[in-house]
């Protein structure tokens, strides 16, 4: 008999005013009586629509059986069958707009919360049972991975699994891309990312670090050292600025400059040599994840005000609903339609005092289906700040475009791949996640990166 | 990890290290750079490519004990290793169609000044190589320099070598006496590059200097060594770090690169700190 209770069992949390100041996991996961209790809420539909939404077609309702049955290593193991990375999925994925979304449980209540399920199975069988090793077949085929984020380590772990010696190239010193530089110790602690990189190691994937493809060898190289395919999940790193006067003061940092330094250069642990601003005033311009993450670190670096400018309203924000709940109740105070116009900077020191801000109310839906923002006239007004973060996008980066003769690319520098296969306009090359389509989330990067590895086993094994 | 070959004190604060690097040595070309960090907890440290070998694959770098992981760097051995060494990155310099040059370097820059010469020498043009330093005890790569120019102008501040003068004194005489030069390529102290900037541009003469900007991941990720050249905003990893000098906004450059000088000589001074009270120990 399912459990009918209309909400989801609550996942502990550290509590706020404790949290904002440390860099410990904000989200404590169930307990495995909390999962058990959870999992019952599951009815078990038969049409599995929860699964639809799910970009890598992770069986939930198999999963969330055997956690209700208290199979939790069961549980991970139906998880790892479509899923590279379930312990991060279960952190960062935007359920609310994919699995849960669907979930009849959401028609009168709240759904079941499959994330959280999902974290525990991951973490469950990662702390008691270890990475069960895989069995495999060596085919004797190689293959190369430009990109140690999600959508490449993904492609990597499909491909190892299928019998090809993989190698992972990858231009920073650490693999795991986003999750690594972006994303915050509080919200993915590494420790899990490096688990999963190193569960792919156990599987025989070989990373190179430190190697800028485009650059150390091009992709064309790449071929003539025997490689049969080459996926490209190169990301989209480049970000994108304002474009308003006074950018350029210091104190002005891109998200990923400031996120980097605070994540993968450890500015938050005492003994770092990483430089960064201990600012007390703070804007952060922008309303996704990244700006979220940028927030939060703000605060957890000692800032005693940090705002959310966003220029359209909070129904529009497109963050992740946990994130935005999570930054509220840690005194991130949101300012919605509102718009900068100009920052503010001393002009002896060059650092930045404050940034003038202007009102917007929202108008007719522009090429996004959003409503787009209008300005108010004369709604100016000014923040005293000591510090203005960016986070209103990235796109891909021109290395790879620019090194690699035959890849097309768009209007807006992405390579075009076919959706279902990755295929792009060079034979041997599949490409997928954000620099194929632009800043996005995880789980797209992702299933894009599962689906070039079909396509591209399909492609080596017509060739051969 | 990378093994340092060889290792040499050029001054009392400037040290040159070859390193074991194909993967960079194979493709890269005078004007581009690497980022290396020395520890697993070290920072990204990023360093113009001074030389490179790609027979044996060994890489060049030379540089100033400025701040703590700098220092830390010169510490390290001959035999030693440094941690990460990524590159080759940025653009390479456009040399090709230079037929007659005059390259200034300021300091330190002169490590980097001096590839530059010696690809254009090589390349069959006349180089006009104006070194300068605050005094002799600090002056590097003479014998180098001297062998990969057609004339080499040694100045200090000081006059402890060489004439009494700054680099721009000599280079306004050398263009006023006649010489017309494709380019000037400078590299140095911002302060310098832009008054060499300032020196050529009455006359009109295509001046290229190489932005040493504060970077993190030095490929475009961090957006931190933006600068403003020709009122367009550019990143110096990967659209430079070589730019047209008259274009730049220096001012601008050199505020920012000063941001985090007060936090680099506080890690410096702990890290010196650290160093004595180990020697007391």
């Amino acid at each position: 008999m399912a459990n009918m209770r209309a909400d989801k069992v609550a996942m502990p949390e550290q509590a706020p005013d404790v949290r904002n100041q440390n860099f410990e996991e904000v989200a404590l996961g169930y307990t495995p009586e909390m999962a058990m209790e959870e999992a019952a809420r599951c009815l078990n539909c038969k049409n599995r629509p929860c699964v639809q939404g799910c970009p890598v077609a992770v069986q939930i309702p198999d999963f969330i059986a055997l956690v209700a049955e208290g199979k939790f290593a069961e549980a991970a193991d139906k998880i790892k069958e479509t899923s590279a990375l379930p312990a991060v999925c279960g952190r960062v994925c935007p359920q609310e707009s994919q699995c849960e979304k669907y979930c009849v449980r959401g028609v009168k209540g709240e759904p079941v919360a499959i994330g959280r399920l999902e974290r525990f199975a991951a973490d469950w069988a990662r702390t008691h049972a270890g990475n069960t090793p895989v069995k495999i077949e060596k085919n004797g085929r190689r293959c190369a991975v430009v990109g140690a984020g999600p959508a490449g380590l993904t492609c990597a772990g499909d491909l190892a699994r299928m019998g090809y010696e993989v190698t992972v190239f990858e231009v920073l010193h650490t693999a795991g891309g986003v999750l690594m530089y972006g994303i915050p110790e509080f919200r993915l602690p590494k420790a899990i990312v490096q688990s999963e990189i190193d569960a792919l190691k156990d599987m025989g994937v070989t990373f190179v670090l430190n190697f800028v493809v485009g650059r150390s060898e091009t992709i064309d190289d790449l071929f003539a050292d025997g490689y049969g395919a080459v996926f490209v999940g190169s990301g989209a790193g480049l970000p994108t600025f304002m474009h308003v006067p006074g950018e350029n003061y210091n104190g002005v940092y891109s998200a990923n400059e400031y996120l980097t330094r605070v994540n993968l250069m450890k500015a938050y642990q005492e003994e770092s040599h990483t430089p960064i601003m201990r600012a007390k005033r703070v804007a952060v311009v922008g309303g996704g994840n990244v700006a979220m993450d940028a927030a939060r670190c703000a605060k957890r670096m000692g800032a005693e005000e940090v705002y959310i400018v966003y220029r359209r309203g909070e129904a529009e924000l497109p963050a992740r609903l946990e994130e935005i709940h999570h930054a509220k109740e840690e005194g991130v105070i949101f300012k919605f339609l509102t718009a900068p116009v100009e920052v503010l900077g001393d002009p002896d020191t060059y650092l930045v005092k404050g940034m003038i801000c202007q009102q917007m109310e929202l108008g007719e839906p522009d090429a996004s289906g959003r409503r787009r923002p209008v300005p108010v006239e004369g709604s100016e007004f000014t923040l005293d700040l000591d510090a203005v973060i960016v986070a209103i996008g990235t796109s891909p980066n021109p290395l790879i475009r620019s090194t690699t003769p035959g890849l097309d690319t768009n209007r807006r520098g992405c390579i075009v791949a076919d959706e279902a296969t990755g295929i792009t306009s060079k034979d041997g090359v599949f490409a997928g996640g954000d620099a194929v389509t632009g800043a996005a989330t995880v789980i797209l990067a992702m299933g894009a990166g599962k689906r070039a590895a079909a396509a591209m086993d399909e492609y080596i094994r017509n060739k051969n | 990890m990378y093994k340092i070959l060889r290792k040499k004190v050029l001054n009392s604060n400037t040290t040159l290290m070859v390193v074991d690097a194909p993967h960079v040595a194979r493709k890269c070309r005078p004007g581009q750079f690497i980022i290396l960090r020395v520890d697993a907890e070290g920072e990204r440290i990023p360093l113009t490519i001074a030389d490179y070998d790609r027979k044996t694959g060994e890489i060049t770098i030379i540089f100033q004990a400025a701040g703590a992981s700098t220092q830390q760097l010169s510490e390290l051995p001959e035999g030693g290793v440094i941690h990460d060494f990524v590159g080759p990155l940025g653009q390479p310099s456009e040399l090709e169609g230079l037929k007659k040059v005059a390259v200034v370097g300021g300091g330190l820059g002169c490590a980097i000044a001096y590839p530059q010469a010696k690809a254009l020498y090589e390349m069959g043009a006349e180089v006009d190589l104006i070194a300068g330093f605050r005094s002799q005890d600090l002056l590097i790569l003479e014998d180098e320099m001297r062998a990969a120019s057609t004339r080499l102008h040694v100045v200090t501040d000081d006059g402890s070598n060489g004439r009494k003068a700054l680099v721009t004194q000599v280079l306004k005489e050398l263009i006023d006496a006649g010489n017309s030069y494709d380019a000037v390529i400078a590299i140095g102290p911002m302060i310098m590059m832009k008054f060499v900037c300032e020196t050529t541009r009455p006359y009109g003469i295509k001046t290229i200097v190489s932005m040493n900007a504060t970077m993190v991941d030095g490929t475009g990720m961090c957006g931190c060594c933006r600068l403003t050249v020709g009122g367009e905003t550019k990143f110096a990893c990967v659209d430079g770090p070589d730019f047209d000098g008259h274009l730049i906004d220096f001012d601008e450059s050199m505020r920012r690169s000063a941001m985090y000088k007060a936090q680099e000589r506080a890690a410096m001074a702990h890290h010196e700190c650290n160093l004595h009270k180990m020697e007391v120990k």
